[in-house]
């Protein structure tokens, strides 16, 4: 296995400006949709089968009412080193990478959505037209071609850092005691020790607050035992499922996306 | 450009070490074979972002003829390889189902388009263009006792675009004006107009000052822009800058993403800037604060003043000489004393109650901390905090920057307001030196260039004026009244007679003045400009319209009032990529089209990826792109229309023998169009831009200079006897050979190079960091090891450094005045060499008063608490009865503040691009809570929006970031509205109603910019 690759998301630096959901788009040559009224500047509440990246908008305030804090975080697919997805999926189509990355092989893919809620981040999403779940996948093209991921170079401010985990972790440590000399007490890391929750994120983030503050789950937990158990049984009919049921899957989410 | 796979290591490997600090992606052959990639095997082309004026270097790859990628140029010093994300969905402006590709003809009366030819079209918009100028040609006209040629059509209009190309600004100057066209502008008049009086009076130059590149050296950096959410892309060197530990602080009305980046918010009133700034001035000067030094050696401050001059601190709000019945200044009394050698008498102990520092003390006496509280709402520990930081940023070791953009320049004060920012910067000695400067933030990608170029009505190529009939009428009479006696500007007939060399060629003899007969001439100063204009078409006095790349029904002021204009006018050109509101207005929703006689002709045009051409950044950078792919359909580059009409306009007027014609006829128009397009060489018209010899040039011994059309070195070149033809004088060097474009450069930074002079070409003479010379001391020294750039060698005899010195190279700091010569009149120590006395200007004159003053915007909601004078009181106030009425606060009670956003642009692009109009859910309002509480607002409600203009219907966007003001101890609610929309669009996000339409027909009396960030406005809940 080559050494793991990870993106690191800075948010102390995001400006928010969403090249990086664009460029996303341009890359993966993803579809646009209508927006949906969010109450703030984000586009979508969730990630979408068009949308991979996704930056959230939060507004903090103090306990006057006054504005405190615009934070704005830019979400993607974590690439869990315990990848819920990846447990749930009946059929092998969500596979690991030699770089640690996490996909979805399309063609096998038969869409019956288990990872879509074993997903503890919501980022697996549905796409109608083809049938299957797709999400991030770290520019797999590009990063088997050594070149970085769109959204990362594309970030303005380098709020979004791509290279080998090892380094990024390291670089991530010092950033964060610039910050607390700063005065940015409450600066910490998501996903970065690989020894914690999901064995650590592939995607990990600097926030400037609690997780929850920017709408991530405090202690992200792989889906209930159950969930799992439910898809382990399935993959026994993985390849009814490769044969005949992907086609009923397939056919079914067709209509059904409407 | 084909790209190897070395190349994609080269790039990959970029991408990921700026991305990371240490990571480089180095993948084994196999894996990276193992998975194939859609650029692979492209070409990639150099490429410019064709949105905003950081400039965005991009690589636009092509495979079997079609665009399949665009992204930034990891090799770019500016950018680093990132886009936001206007820059990142360019590829949408090529590939995109709404480009209109085919010629559309809309016949008077007409309910729909027709597709026609584009030769008819071509020839048809010819023959219209000759009928409308000889119906409303004006050979001469009786000035005094004289006829004075005036060569002037004010029936045509024509409006270039700062989203088009240096050489087809270039183009459409010299077609236009030799035409007559007076009627003459580019979106740069809606949005930085104020910018080139205001820097070009302080500082001698209309342009930002320093280099993006270089803010990361800044100690505390204050954007009164929303700098990271308008210019995202050149933020990174403020993220820089604040990692390092520089402070940001923030001024703007609202909180937006740049403050959210900031350490301090500073909210202030619209309109109120010249207080804010002042009260910084006066503090700087109160506390000692400000760079006495600097300020002694190389500004105007210790000049003495004629004490005739009064100020508005002696007058109650008025400078001496004001005529209330004209409503304008008789400037007689503000002047300098001057010594026996005409120069002005100087105290460099500014102790004299007359030098221009103590003047400037005097006038800003007013401006203190609780003046600060009660005009801008800015309370006054937060302002003495933020003076603090901001002037302690001073001196030899610190420097301090400050960005502005459009929330100074659009008001009625727009000049002054950006004046009152230079001027702090002089003050703090920030100026020409690392880490300092003003950063003035063009909206469009060619705002800066379409300036340079010329396509604006009062100036010609190169910043000289455009003749007025009455002060102008001869060339003698020209040269004398706007040539200074010191200062670089010495050299202006150099400037002008190679200009007229260029556009008249043969035709221009010495004889004949040059042919300056040619060139029309203005009746007057407050005509026009682009409010002026419209408001022509409103009347039926221009008859003719022809736009290029900017879309007016949405983006002027009083758009609704524009709007009729267009459907008032005989006939309209609109060249675009997609179908503006411009180009079909006379089909706007609610309007009956066969009730407007508009004759309109759509020509499909090309953007930047799909031509050859050089767009001039923020920082006065060109960058050429290369065309990467064929336009699509019958869509050409706007040279091409533009050389095409020249061509096809000339043959019309081929036979006559009228004298009025010869501009015309004379005018030098090759550009050896190629190809089926017929596209035309643009090299050719970068050659002419650069300047080139008319004939042999030999020097006084007889020794060959330059052969007949050789290009020129350098503007230090240009002759005014004929021998030189120049078309923009301060682009001389781009082309310094034949096939050698300095535009088209793309070196990456060398170490110990970190302004990049190898990347494209800086205007003058690839200087970065303007007024360098002041990043010495006066002995030429640096002032700091800390904050050095350039500094004389006195054994090489020469200044040397980190930057192209912005002054005579060999000239010593204790060399004297120059008696003679291209730097008549600078001295050692005289760092601004633009002006005419070598200096910084606190003191210049300028129409509404030598100093910035504080006056109350049009539609306020406090009387001026200042003096007893309310308006700025030469403001232009345009007469148009009804629709124009201003409001008061008793009807309109909240203050309405406009603005744009980072994933929109100008009106004509971004909402036919669907990955940018897909990020917001549609137009809206931002709101504050107390204040939709008050109405009964909730977040996403639909509300109006009312000003005496218009009424707009938009969502309700109720947000923590909006905060009512306490202005003069009352409190006052704020609106904010985002312009972008209209009634085109990709999609139901993209459409919506104009904001524009609210605002009123008001212009700064020096640039006529519109008033659209401080209005009144009244709101109301839909039921
Ligand atoms: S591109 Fe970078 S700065 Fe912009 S929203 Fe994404 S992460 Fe933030
Ligand atoms: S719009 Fe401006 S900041 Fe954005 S990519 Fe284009 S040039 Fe760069």
């Amino acid at each position: 296995m080559a050494r793991t690759l990870a993106m690191f998301t800075d948010v102390s630096l995001c400006i928010g400006c969403r090249a990086c959901q664009v460029a996303c788009k341009q890359w993966n040559q993803l579809a646009p949709e209508e927006p949906e009224w969010t109450g703030t500047y984000q586009n979508h509440h969730h990630f979408t089968d068009k949308s991979y990246r996704l930056v959230r908008f939060f507004e903090e305030t103090d306990d006057k009412g006054q504005i405190k804090q615009w934070h704005m975080m830019s979400d993607v697919c974590k690439h869990c080193a315990q990848a819920g997805c990846l447990e749930a999926c009946p059929t092998g189509a969500i596979y690991r990478t030699e770089y640690g990355t996490v996909n979805i092989n399309q063609d096998i893919c038969n869409g019956c959505r288990y990872c879509v809620s074993a997903c503890p981040f919501g980022v697996v999403a549905f796409n109608h037209d083809t049938g299957t779940a797709t999400k991030c996948t770290f520019c797999n093209d590009r990063i088997h071609n050594g070149l970085g991921p769109a959204c990362a170079k594309a970030c303005p401010t380098q709020s979004i850092k791509f290279g080998f985990r090892d380094d990024l972790a390291v670089v991530a440590k010092k950033r964060i005691d610039e910050l607390k000399t700063l005065g940015y007490k409450d600066a910490q890391l998501y996903g970065e020790d690989s020894s914690g929750d999901l064995g650590g994120l592939n995607a990990f983030f600097l926030l400037l607050g609690k997780p929850s503050v920017y709408g991530l789950p405090e202690k992200p937990k792989l889906p209930q035992r159950n969930v799992v158990v439910d898809s382990l049984l399935s993959i026994g009919s993985a390849l009814v499922v490769a044969l005949g049921g992907l086609v009923a899957f397939r056919g079914r989410g067709g209509q059904g996306g409407a | 450009m084909s790209l190897s796979r070395r190349d994609f290591l080269r790039y990959g490997m970029a991408a990921a070490s700026s991305a990371a600090a240490s990571g480089t992606i180095d993948l084994s052959p196999v894996e990276a074979a193992a998975t194939s990639l859609r650029i692979k095997e492209a070409k990639a082309f150099p490429g410019v972002c064709p949105y905003c004026a950081v400039g965005c270097a991009q690589l636009i790859y092509v495979k079997d003829g079609k665009i399949v990628d665009i992204e930034g140029d990891p090799d770019a010093p500016h950018t680093e390889g990132a886009l936001c994300p206007k820059g990142s969905s360019t590829y949408q402006l090529s590939l995109n189902e709404r480009r209109i590709t085919r010629c559309l003809y809309r016949a008077p009366g007409a309910t729909t388009w027709d597709e026609k030819p584009l030769d008819w079209m071509m020839a048809e918009i010819a023959q219209r263009v000759k009928k409308t100028r000889d119906a409303t040609f004006v050979e001469k006209v009786r000035v005094g006792a004289r006829d004075v040629t005036v060569n002037r059509c004010e029936g045509i209009a024509w409006l270039g675009s700062s989203v088009l190309d240096n050489e087809e600004n270039y183009l459409i100057a010299k077609l236009s004006r030799g035409l007559g066209l007076v009627n003459l502008e580019n979106s740069a008049r809606l949005c930085h107009s104020a910018t080139v009086p205001a820097l070009g009076a302080t500082f001698g130059r209309g342009a930002m000052t320093t280099n993006l590149i270089d803010v990361q050296h800044a100690d505390v950096i204050m954007p009164t822009s929303n700098w990271a959410e308008c210019h995202p892309v050149s933020y990174k060197w403020v993220m820089k800058a604040k990692e390092r530990g520089a402070k940001i602080i923030h001024v703007d009305p609202r909180f937006t993403r740049t403050s959210a980046t900031a350490d301090i918010w500073v909210p202030i009133r619209s309109g109120t800037n010249i207080v804010f700034f002042g009260g910084l001035i006066r503090y700087a000067i109160e506390s000692k604060k400000y760079f006495h030094d600097y300020v002694v050696a190389y500004t105007n401050a210790s000049l003495l003043l004629d004490p005739q001059f009064k100020t508005p601190t002696d007058l109650d709000g008025l400078f001496s000489g004001f005529n209330p019945a004209i409503r304008s200044y008789d400037q007689s009394t503000w002047k300098f004393e001057l010594d026996a050698d005409g120069y002005p008498k100087k105290d460099p102990t500014l102790r004299d109650t007359n030098c221009v520092f103590q003047r400037l003390r005097q006038h800003y006496s007013r401006y203190t901390p609780e003046m600060v509280e009660r005009v801008c709402g800015i309370p006054k520990e937060l302002f003495l905090k933020v003076a603090d930081i901001y002037c302690s940023a001073s001196g030899p070791d610190k420097t301090a920057t400050a960005s502005y953009a459009l929330q100074l320049n659009q008001s009625t004060n727009g000049v002054q307001q950006i004046r009152a920012l230079c001027m702090l910067q002089l003050i703090l000695g920030n100026v020409g030196r690392p880490g300092g400067g003003v950063v003035a933030l063009r909206g469009h990608s060619n705002v800066q260039g379409a300036t340079d170029f010329g396509t604006l009505y009062h100036m010609l190529p190169g910043y000289p004026a455009e003749p007025l009939q009455g002060p102008h009428p001869t060339l003698t009479d020209y040269l004398e009244k706007t040539t200074p006696k010191g200062g670089y500007w010495v050299n202006n007939p150099k400037f002008v007679v190679s200009l007229l060399k260029a556009w008249w060629g043969p035709a221009a003899t010495k004889e004949n003045d040059y042919a300056y007969d040619y060139l029309p001439k203005r009746e007057k100063a407050d005509a026009y400009s682009h409010q002026h204009f419209t408001i022509g078409m409103l009347q039926k006095k221009v008859k003719g319209f022809i736009c290029m790349g900017q879309n007016p029904a949405v983006d002027s002021p009083n758009a609704k009032m524009v709007r009729q204009g267009l459907r008032n006018l005989e006939w309209m050109v609109v060249v675009d990529l997609f179908e503006t509101e411009t180009a079909s207005a006379w089909k706007e929703p609610g309007i009956d089209p066969t009730s407007s006689q508009v004759e309109v002709f759509y020509i499909p045009g090309a953007p930047a990826a799909e031509k050859d051409g050089s767009i001039t950044n923020t920082m006065r950078m060109a960058q050429w792109h290369v065309k990467a792919v064929e336009p699509p359909g019958e869509a050409r580059s706007d040279a091409a229309f533009i050389v095409d009409l020249g061509n096809r306009v000339k043959a019309l007027y081929a036979a006559s023998k009228a004298k009025k014609d010869r501009p015309v006829l004379d005018l030098v128009w090759d550009y050896q169009p190629q190809g089926p397009k017929r596209e035309p060489t643009m090299e050719l018209v970068l050659k002419e831009c650069n300047g080139y010899a008319t004939e042999d040039i030999t020097d006084k011994d007889g020794a060959s200079l330059y052969k007949k059309a050789e290009p020129l070195k350098t503007f230090g070149h240009l002759r005014d006897d004929g021998s030189t033809a120049c078309g923009n004088w301060i682009y001389g060097g781009i082309y310094p050979e034949e096939g050698k474009n300095l535009a088209l450069r793309r070196e990456k930074a060398k170490a110990g190079d970190y302004l990049a002079h190898g990347w494209g070409f800086v205007w003058p003479a690839n200087r970065r960091i303007i007024y360098n010379r002041a990043s010495a001391d006066p002995s030429g020294k640096p002032w700091s090891e800390k904050k050095k750039l350039i500094w004389w060698d006195a054994e090489q005899k020469k200044w040397v450094g980190n930057d192209v010195p912005d002054f005579p190279g060999t000239m010593a700091p204790d060399a004297p005045r120059a008696k003679d010569g291209p730097f008549k009149g600078v001295s050692g120590t005289d760092a601004f060499i633009m002006n005419p006395h070598g200096l910084g200007q606190f003191f210049a004159s300028i129409v509404d008063g030598p100093f910035p003053e504080h006056y109350e915007p049009f539609e306020s909601p406090t009387h001026n608490l200042l003096s007893k004078v309310q308006n700025n009181p030469v403001a232009k106030v345009y007469n148009v009865g009804d629709l124009n009425k201003l409001g008061t606060p008793d009807r309109y009670p909240y203050i309405l503040t406009t603005y744009r956003l980072t994933e929109h642009h100008a009106a004509g692009m971004s909402r036919h691009v669907p990955w940018l109009s897909e990020l917001f859910y549609g137009h809206f309002a931002e709101i504050g809570p107390e204040m939709a509480k008050e109405l009964g607002i909730q977040n996403g409600d639909m509300v109006t929006v009312e000003t005496p203009r218009a009424k707009i219907r938009v969502r309700a966007l109720v947000t923590e970031r909006i905060k009512p003001f306490m202005i003069n101890d009352k409190k006052v609610y704020q609106v904010g509205i985002p312009w972008h929309w209209g009634y085109q669009g990709v999609m139901k996000s993209a459409r919506g109603d104009i904001t524009n339409d609210l605002v009123a027909s008001l212009g700064d009396p020096t640039t006529f910019i519109q008033e659209s960030k401080a209005l009144l406005c009244n709101v109301r809940k839909e039921a």
